[in-house]
C-alpha cells in the first residue's frame, strides 16, 4: 500500500511533468480543421496518460513477481505434517514437473494428470523417507528460492531443468549442496544462464553429463567449452545450438540444409 | 536533464532558474548523494532534506528511503563525482562473506542477497535489466602453520551465523587435489567460499543505483564541497567538561573549472565521501583544536595498486580469488587468460597519496615473487596494464564507521570500510537510511560499528590471518 503510494506520488510529478506535451497535442487538435480519427485520439489520450501506463506496467510486473515468489516458496507447511522428502515431491509435482524415486524405476508425476491438468495419484504422500533420485522441471519456474525445497534430497543423481526462464547463476551456485552424488546436469536453453554462473559448477566434481546447450547469454560458446571441459575432465559436455567457427563435421548437416532453404527462399523473392 | 528542464519552467524566480542551470553543469570530485524522496517545491536556494556526499555506492539508501517510506519526500540533490578517482570503479569488486566478524558476515550475506535480487530492487521500466556479471567463483585463503587457529575460529563464526555463510575447510592435501596449480609449500589449512562469494563489475553496480535513482526523482548535479556554514553550541558533558556541538546549515559546493560556488542548505548530511571522509569533516574543523573534546575522523586515503597481468597456462575457470597469507592476491580476469592481482604494502612503506600514479617496482618487488612461488604457473607472465585507487583506510581499526558523529549532530557517517567497501554497499546503504528514517537499526544492528567505540578507544579488530 504504502509503495504504491508513493509510486502515485511519482507519478503525479511525471503527470505534471509533461504539460508542454499536452499543449502540443492541443493546439494541433485545435489548428486541424477536423477532429483526428479515433485511433490518433487514442494515441494522443494515452501519451498524454503515459505515467498512468507506467503505473499500470510496474504493478503487472510486480504482480508476476509475487506470483513467481509465491510459486517457489519454500513448503514448510507440507513439510510439517509429512516430513522434507514428501514435501520434495509435493513441491516437484506442484511445479508440473516428474521424478523418480531410489530404487524405483517409473517416473512419478508424468501420466497421473486428468484433463484439468490436476494429479489425482496422492500416493507419494505414504512414501515418507524416500528420497529422490532424478528430477525433471524442465520447463518450470524453479528459480533459487524453490531450490530450497529440493535442497534435502541428497541422493540426487540428475537434475534437468532446461527451458526454465527463472534459472540463472545464483541458481547454479546453490547446486554445490549436490555436489557428491550428482551426476547429470542439464541446464539447456536457460536464459539468463552466464559465464559466471558456469564458473560455480567446478563443485560439481561427480558429474559425469552437463547439457549446456543453446545458452542465450554465453558470447563466446566455443572457448566456454573448452574451458568447461578442462574444469570437469570427467564429464561429457553436450553443447549444441551454437554457431562455432570450425563447424565440426556432425553439425553441418542441419546448416546446410538451412543454409539451401534460406537460398531458394532468397531467389524467389528476387523474381517477385 | 529532464528532470532540470522542468524544474526550470516551473520555478518562477529568476534567481533559482539561475541557479537551476548552475547545478546542473556541476562536475565534482567526490560527491554523491543519496536522494531523498521529497519533491521541491520552490526554492530561492537549493533544498535539501538530506545531502550525502560520496563516492561510493550509496545510492542503495535512496532507493530503500524511497520504498520503506512515502511520506518522506525529500529532494535529493545527486550531487555526482567525477567516477574516474572514485574507489568504487577502480576496485577489484570482490565480494566474501569470510570475515571474523559477525557484523561483516552479515553484512556480506545481506549484500549478496540483494545482488541476487537485483532487478527487482533497481530494475528500471523500459530499460535493461541489470547484468552485474557476477562471476561465482568464491574466495580461497590460505593459511600457515602460525595462523591456521584462527582461521579455524573463524570459520566456525561464519557456520554459526544465522543463515550460515557457506564456506568449507581444506587441508593441504585436499587443496592439491583440489586445485592442482597451486604450490601447497607452507599452507596448512585453506578456507573456500562455496556460496555468495566471487566478484562483480563495480561500474555496472554504481550504474544501476544511479539509474534508479535518477528514475526516482533524483536530480543529479556535480560540484565540489568546498565549505561548510554550521553553527556551534557548547555544552556541558556529565562530568562537567566542555563539548563543542555543530550542526551543518549549509554546504558550500564549487563550480568546477569556475569560482562561482552555490550554497545548498539541507537539513541531514550524510558523509560517505570514503577516502577523503576525513577531509570533509575537517572542513568542519572537527578535532583540529579548536574545538573542545572533539574527537576527528580516523578515515584517510591510502593507495593500492591493481596490476592486470597476461598468463596463457594460468589457472582456468575454476580458479577462485586466492589470498595468500603472505597479502598477495589475483583474480581471474575474463576468459582471455589475463588475471587481476595485488598485494597490501607494509605499514612503513605506504605509497604516497598525492595523485594515482602506479609504482611498477611494486610488482616486481612485492607481488611477483609471492605469486610465482604460489602458482609456479605465473613465473612467466606479462603485465599488461595497471592502475591504483584509495582505500578509505580508517587508521583506527580497519572496520567501517557507521552512524551519527558525536561532535556534528546532523553528519551521518558511512565511510572507513578500508577495501570492503563495494561489497558491503547495499546492507549499509539500507543500514543508513534506517537510521535516517528510524533513529535505530531495523534489519541488521550494526552499532559494533558506531563512532562510540574510538571515543571509548576499543578497536573492534578484525581478525584475519592478512
Amino acid at each position: 500500500m504504502a509503495a504504491n503510494m508513493s509510486a502515485c506520488l511519482l507519478a503525479l510529478h511525471r503527470c505534471c511533468q509533461y504539460p508542454a506535451l499536452a499543449l502540443v497535442a492541443r493546439r494541433q487538435w485545435s489548428s486541424s480543421p477536423a477532429p483526428p480519427p479515433l485511433h490518433r485520439r487514442l494515441l494522443l489520450f494515452l501519451t498524454q496518460q503515459y505515467s498512468d501506463i507506467e503505473m499500470l506496467i510496474s504493478w503487472s510486473s510486480r504482480r508476476t513477481r509475487k506470483q513467481l515468489h509465491k510459486k517457489n516458496v519454500y513448503y514448510g507447511y507440507t513439510e510439517s505434517f509429512y516430513g522434507r522428502d514428501v514435501a520434495s515431491a509435493y513441491f516437484v509435482l506442484r511445479m508440473k514437473g516428474t521424478f523418480r524415486y531410489v530404487g524405483q524405476s517409473e517416473w512419478y508425476g508424468a501420466d497421473q494428470r486428468n484433463k484439468l491438468g490436476l494429479f489425482e495419484d496422492w500416493e507419494f504422500l505414504n512414501y515418507k523417507e524416500r528420497q529422490l533420485e532424478e528430477v525433471d522441471l524442465s520447463d518450470t519456474e524453479i528459480n533459487y528460492t524453490g531450490l530450497s525445497n529440493i535442497e534435502v534430497q541428497r541422493s540426487l543423481k540428475t537434475l534437468k531443468v532446461s527451458h526454465c526462464p527463472e534459472v540463472d547463476d545464483w541458481f547454479l551456485e546453490k547446486l554445490h549442496i549436490f555436489e557428491d552424488t550428482l551426476e547429470e546436469l542439464d541446464i539447456s536453453h536457460c536464459p539468463r544462464i552466464t559465464i559466471g554462473g558456469l564458473a560455480a559448477l567446478r563443485n560439481l566434481k561427480g558429474l559425469k553429463r552437463l547439457n549446456v546447450s543453446s545458452l542465450a547469454k554465453i558470447s563466446n560458446p566455443g572457448l566456454v567449452i573448452i574451458l568447461l571441459e578442462e574444469m570437469l575432465p570427467q564429464c561429457d559436455i553436450t553443447a549444441t545450438g551454437y554457431k562455432l567457427d570450425l563447424d565440426p563435421v556432425m553439425d553441418n548437416e542441419e546448416e546446410e540444409e538451412e543454409e539451401e532453404m534460406e537460398k531458394e527462399k532468397n531467389l524467389f523473392q528476387r523474381w517477385r | 536533464m529532464t528532470h532540470m528542464s522542468s524544474h526550470r519552467d516551473n520555478v518562477k524566480d529568476v534567481h533559482s532558474t539561475f541557479f537551476g542551470a548552475k547545478i546542473s553543469r556541476l562536475r565534482s570530485r567526490q560527491k554523491k548523494i543519496l536522494p531523498y524522496l521529497y519533491e521541491y517545491l520552490s526554492c530561492l536556494q537549493i533544498q535539501t532534506q538530506v545531502l550525502i556526499f560520496e563516492i561510493r555506492i550509496l545510492p542503495s539508501v535512496i532507493f530503500v528511503i524511497v520504498e520503506c517510506n512515502n511520506q518522506f519526500v525529500c529532494s535529493l540533490i545527486m550531487l555526482c563525482l567525477q567516477y574516474s578517482r572514485a574507489s568504487t570503479v577502480l576496485s577489484a569488486g570482490g565480494i566474501r562473506q569470510q570475515f571474523s566478524l559477525p557484523e561483516n558476515i552479515h553484512l556480506s550475506l545481506a549484500s549478496a542477497d540483494f545482488m541476487r535480487n537485483i532487478n527487482e530492487h533497481l530494475g528500471v521500466l523500459n530499460e535493461d535489466p541489470v547484468d552485474l556479471q557476477f562471476n561465482h567463483s568464491g574466495y580461497l585463503f590460505l593459511a600457515s602453520e602460525g595462523v591456521a587457529h584462527i582461521m579455524e575460529e573463524n570459520y566456525k563464526t561464519q557456520r554459526c551465523v544465522d543463515a550460515g555463510a557457506k564456506v568449507r575447510l581444506l587441508s593441504a592435501s585436499q587443496l592439491k587435489h583440489k586445485f592442482p596449480w597451486i604450490n601447497t609449500d607452507g599452507v596448512v589449512l585453506a578456507s573456500y567460499g562455496l556460496e555468495n562469494e566471487g566478484w562483480l563489475d563495480p561500474w555496472m553496480l554504481l550504474n544501476a543505483f544511479r539509474r534508479k535513482a535518477l528514475s526516482m526523482g533524483v536530480i543529479q548535479c556535480h560540484g565540489e564541497v568546498t565549505d561548510f556554514k554550521y553553527s556551534i553550541q557548547v555544552l556541558r558533558n556529565a562530568d562537567g567538561e566542555e563539548v563543542t556541538l555543530k550542526s551543518v546549515k549549509s554546504v558550500k559546493v564549487q563550480m568546477p573549472n569556475s569560482l562561482e560556488y552555490q550554497p545548498v542548505e539541507c537539513a541531514i548530511v550524510v558523509n560517505a565521501a570514503g577516502a577523503f571522509s576525513g577531509k570533509l569533516t575537517e572542513m568542519l574543523e572537527v578535532g583540529v583544536g579548536y574545538g573542545i573534546n572533539e574527537i576527528p575522523l580516523p578515515v584517510e586515503p591510502r593507495k593500492r595498486f591493481v596490476f592486470v597481468v597476461h598468463c596463457p597456462d594460468g589457472p582456468g575457470l575454476d580458479s577462485p580469488f586466492l589470498i595468500d597469507y603472505s597479502g598477495v592476491y589475483f583474480r581471474r580476469e575474463g576468459l582471455g587468460g589475463n588475471y587481476i592481482c595485488g598485494a597490501s604494502p607494509e605499514e612503513s612503506k605506504e605509497p604516497d597519496v598525492g595523485d594515482l600514479e602506479v609504482d611498477h617496482q611494486f610488482f616486481e618487488e612485492n607481488v611477483w615473487p609471492s605469486l610465482a612461488s604460489r602458482v609456479p604457473a605465473f613465473e612467466k607472465l606479462k603485465v599488461c596494464s595497471s592502475w591504483a585507487g584509495f582505500y578509505d583506510y580508517n587508521t583506527f581499526d580497519q572496520n567501517g564507521i557507521i552512524g551519527l558523529h558525536p561532535n556534528i549532530r546532523n553528519m551521518y557517517l558511512a565511510t572507513g570500510f578500508s577495501g570492503h567497501g563495494l561489497q558491503h554497499s547495499p546492507a549499509v546503504g539500507r543500514a543508513v537510511a534506517e537510521l535516517i528514517l528510524n533513529g535505530k537499526y531495523q534489519t541488521l544492528d550494526l552499532s559494533a560499528f558506531s563512532f562510540r567505540r574510538i571515543m571509548k578507544q576499543e578497536p573492534v579488530m578484525e581478525r584475519n590471518i592478512v
